[in-house]
């Protein structure tokens, strides 16, 4: 395991933000750390690096612990949702800092800032200073001087949160090219599940201070051990007690086996999916994600009545 | 909001007339009374050994109490903001605001309740063979005592707007905390601190009230230029009193110009701080 | 976050050392007599009257302050002129400048060889015009940030549905505004009611007449009278201490209403 967590805990004041949390990071993996706000995913990654310290329990980073020992010495890499440029430095001195810390060699430096910047494609803006770079440049330098002292663990925090939606994308797939490239053990922090489950290769679902689960993205959209992560990983329809994807819901004209009734009450073309909002004979409204082949071959409309089965149905204690 | 032109322009008017009644005119009467009897009487003024000698007093007492409530001032504000001072706050605000809340005889009392020779101290300064009243160690007291606050309350609000993910950013590249602060929190405040610093020099240039108290007014000993202008206006030297007057009002002008420059800036450090969301996404 | 402890230790030394043990002394010394002395102090006829003119005028000032600070903030944030800027800084002279040389200046035009015929010297109204010139910038300064953070569109929202610009100022801006003039008010009030340097010169210091509260400490020092001395400045201190409170309260209590 690169990093160890092994049963913290962390209050701030009567606030429970990590209640007895352990989790294993292998070396070299993409982990991302989801959850809601106040879930204690940026505590947990925070008390990785140091800036926080457990009230109990402890971390270990390749097998040393470090519980105790201040964030200048665990050798890793930070990235701020807002950056934290160091606004009265041009983007090559704030890509050096780290290494003129560490008193290298002025040559040394130069050509370790101008392969960074190559890496992340910010040659030329080198004598440029952070207000003359976009949000987007921002945290390529800011991921640019993390990696400068190459560290064991590069950790990012809601690293896209501050973007456009369109950067953002852009983004995730350049991140995922870049744990590629350089492969140091990566964990970072989102709210967002579809950022999770396209840029990581594992990911950690966190709610009130707890994991709820950990595995791969497919593992935990197809095979989710409660209702939280359920609810929180792709959409889902509740009916009664049992859980429900929309593409799990089939659409027949006629009774089918243990097929219910339904209504239809709209039927949304969003692009590229089409989605058939209905109503179950007692009321309870679901939702089905159709394509657009059947709706036409059903020929669905609002007010027809249909039956419908779900293919897949999931039921937690 | 649409004002008329009459409302408009009668505003405007009743303002700078204010103004120009309480301030303008006033003021405009120092080079008038500096020159009533031409150029050599202001230079006898300017090169008498008192006005010298106050000028260096003024000086030295500003050379001290600047630097001195500059340092208090980062280093405080660094503890409030930094540190955890959650109940305590209340106590250190109040203190830090009595020096501007106080009357300046009230300061120069104070000062002679323990330095003087009836003080508190009193007993042990005399033994030892120091002066602090009625000389320049008390002078420069006063001064530091009446500036301490403006060096704290500009750096407080910077140092809460910065934030600390820039330190926190300092030190998982390894910097010390030292290094941090020298490197990241210092620039990064050093506005608030230069408008702090313009604030306490002109506050130090300028008192009067404290130092009167504590100093014995003997000229070329223990006048510093504020002081100086009283002497001589009671003494019916009225040229020398308005030429010093006219020394101390340029220096204030240049004050004002330090005010209105580093004012700004300041105030810039304050909004600045990650306005770096959505805002520059064009530029990419 | 773990840095304070050295920062917050150096800091209450120097505090200590520079502010605190000063006034400790100031009071510990008002109470020598005991309570009784301290009362004796303080209700002598001169003393009485010293703080009740001080008090009285420096309220007067204030009020003229809470109008014409508000005035020149809003010309200065609502207006446009050339010279505006110079005016802008203008009004951080009176901080800029030494009260002893505002005394002397407000003496050479509002005194015995005025250019312009007014002599108040030595009256109450001198020292009225003092300290209107050392508190001009106080509710200006406190006045103008919350003007400029105003959101116009309440205004705009009241203009249609009908106020007019009066009824606007007064129902939609001005409660606005309030917290902030008080504030500055208070500010004011303080910086007056201990006032020395610029009326020292010319207001006579005739006791029962024109001597503050602060040039009445003054004589009490210079006459080596510390009790007395004290004791008058342990009430001006309180005073003081009340309104920088109040101050802190009205600041605080602006701020409540901003998102």
């Amino acid at each position: 395991m690169s990093i160890a967590i092994r049963q913290v805990t962390k209050h701030f004041g009567n606030f429970v933000a990590l209640d007895d949390v352990s989790l294993g990071i292998g070396g070299g993996s993409l982990t991302a750390l989801l959850g809601p706000s106040g879930s204690g995913k940026s505590t947990l990654l925070r008390v990785i690096a140091g800036l926080e310290e457990p009230d109990q329990g402890d971390v270990s980073i390749l097998g040393q612990d470090v519980t105790g020992i201040p964030p200048q010495k665990r050798g890793v890499g930070f990235v701020f949702q807002h950056y934290a440029a160091f606004k009265h430095m041009t983007v090559r001195d704030n890509v050096a800092f780290a290494l003129k810390i560490r008193k290298r060699p002025k040559e040394e430096i130069r050509s370790r800032v101008d392969e960074l910047l190559a890496l992340v494609q910010l040659r030329g803006f080198a004598d440029r200073y952070p207000a003359q770079l976009s949000g987007g440049q921002r945290q390529r330098m800011a991921l640019a001087r993390a990696l400068a002292v190459e560290p064991k663990v590069l950790l990012l925090d809601e690293p896209f949160g501050a973007l456009d939606a369109q950067v953002r994308k852009e983004l995730r797939g350049w991140l995922r090219r870049l744990h590629e490239d350089v492969s140091v053990t990566t964990v970072f922090v989102t709210h967002d599940q579809e950022e999770a489950m396209e840029v990581a290769d594992r990911v950690a679902v966190m709610n009130e201070g707890r994991i709820e689960q950990t595995g791969k993205p497919r593992d935990l959209y197809e095979h989710p051990a409660n209702e939280f992560v359920m609810t929180f990983i792709g959409a889902v329809n509740r009916l009664g007690d049992s859980f429900v994807r929309p593409h799990d819901v089939e659409i027949h004209l006629t009774p089918d086996g243990d097929s219910r009734e339904a209504i239809v009450k709209r039927v949304l073309y969003l692009g590229f999916e089409v989605r058939v909002e209905l109503a179950l004979r007692d009321g309870q409204e679901l939702w089905a994600q159709v394509s657009r082949n059947d709706v036409e071959g059903l020929k669905l409309a609002p007010g027809q009545a249909i039956h419908i089965t779900a293919t897949r149905e999931q039921v937690f204690a | 909001m649409r004002e008329s032109a009459l409302s408009r322009y009668g505003l405007r008017f009743a303002a700078l007339g204010y103004l120009a009644t309480i301030i303008v005119l006033p003021c405009s009467m120092i080079l008038r009374k500096t020159f009533q009897n031409g150029v050599e009487p202001v230079l006898d003024a300017l090169t008498d050994p008192a006005f010298v000698h106050a000028l260096q007093l003024t000086l030295v007492a500003v050379l001290i109490a600047v630097p001195a409530n500059t340092i208090f001032g980062v280093v405080c504000a660094m503890a409030l903001v930094r540190g955890n001072v959650k109940r305590g706050a209340w106590f250190f605000n109040s203190a830090i605001g009595l020096p501007l809340a106080l009357s300046p005889v009230v300061v120069g009392l104070s000062l002679i309740l323990v330095y003087g020779n009836d003080g508190w101290l009193g007993t042990w300064l005399v033994e030892n063979g120091i002066q602090i009243i009625f000389s320049t160690p008390g002078i420069v007291l006063a001064t530091v005592f009446v500036t301490l606050p403006f060096v704290v309350r500009e750096v407080v609000p910077v140092l809460r707007e910065v934030g600390t993910d820039q330190e926190e950013a300092s030190w998982t590249l390894g910097a010390s905390r030292w290094q941090t602060f020298w490197r990241i929190t210092l620039p990064a405040i050093r506005w608030g601190v230069a408008y702090g610093v313009v604030l306490t020099t002109a506050r130090a240039l300028g008192e009067y009230g404290a130092v009167a108290v504590v100093s014995g007014r003997l000229a070329g000993q223990t006048e510093t230029l504020t002081i100086h202008v009283d002497e001589q206006y009671l003494r019916f030297n009225e040229v020398a009193a308005y030429t010093t007057s006219l020394v101390l009002a340029l220096l204030a002008v240049f004050t004002l110009v330090a005010m209105n420059v580093f004012k700004p800036r300041a105030q810039e450090e304050v909004a600045d701080v990650d306005s770096d969301s959505a805002g520059n996404e064009a530029l990419r | 976050m773990r840095a304070g402890g050295l920062s917050l230790g150096i800091s209450t030394v120097y505090l200590s050392l520079i502010v605190l043990l000063p006034i400790a002394a100031v009071v510990a010394a008002s109470l020598e007599g005991g309570l009784a002395a301290f009362w004796d102090e303080v209700s002598s006829p001169p003393a009485v009257a010293a703080l009740k003119l001080t008090f009285v005028i420096s309220l007067l000032v204030v009020l003229a302050n809470t109008v014409t600070g508000t005035l020149t903030a809003w010309v200065l944030v609502r207006d446009d002129f050339r010279g505006k800027s110079a005016v802008n800084a203008l009004i951080d002279l009176p901080f800029a400048l030494p009260t002893i040389v505002a005394g002397l200046t407000l003496l050479a035009i509002y005194g015995p060889k005025s250019p312009v015929g007014v002599d108040v010297a030595y009256t109450r109204t001198a020292i009225a015009l003092a300290l209107l010139f050392v508190t001009l910038p106080f509710v200006v300064r406190a006045v103008q940030p919350v003007l400029m953070e105003l959101d116009r569109e309440m205004e705009q929202a009241a203009a249609s549905l009908g106020a007019s610009p009066v009824t606007t100022f007064r129902r939609i801006i001005l409660p606005n505004l309030m917290p902030a003039v008080l504030s500055g008010a208070a500010l004011s009030f303080g910086k007056a009611v201990g006032e020395f340097g610029s009326v020292i010169l010319i207001s006579g210091n005739i006791p029962f007449d024109t001597e503050v509260a602060s040039v009445h400490i003054f004589k009490a020092i210079e006459s080596d009278d510390q009790e007395a001395a004290a004791a008058v400045s342990v009430v001006l201190l309180l005073l003081s201490l009340f309104v920088l409170i109040g101050a802190d309260i009205l600041e605080r209590r602006s701020r409540r209403h901003d998102a």
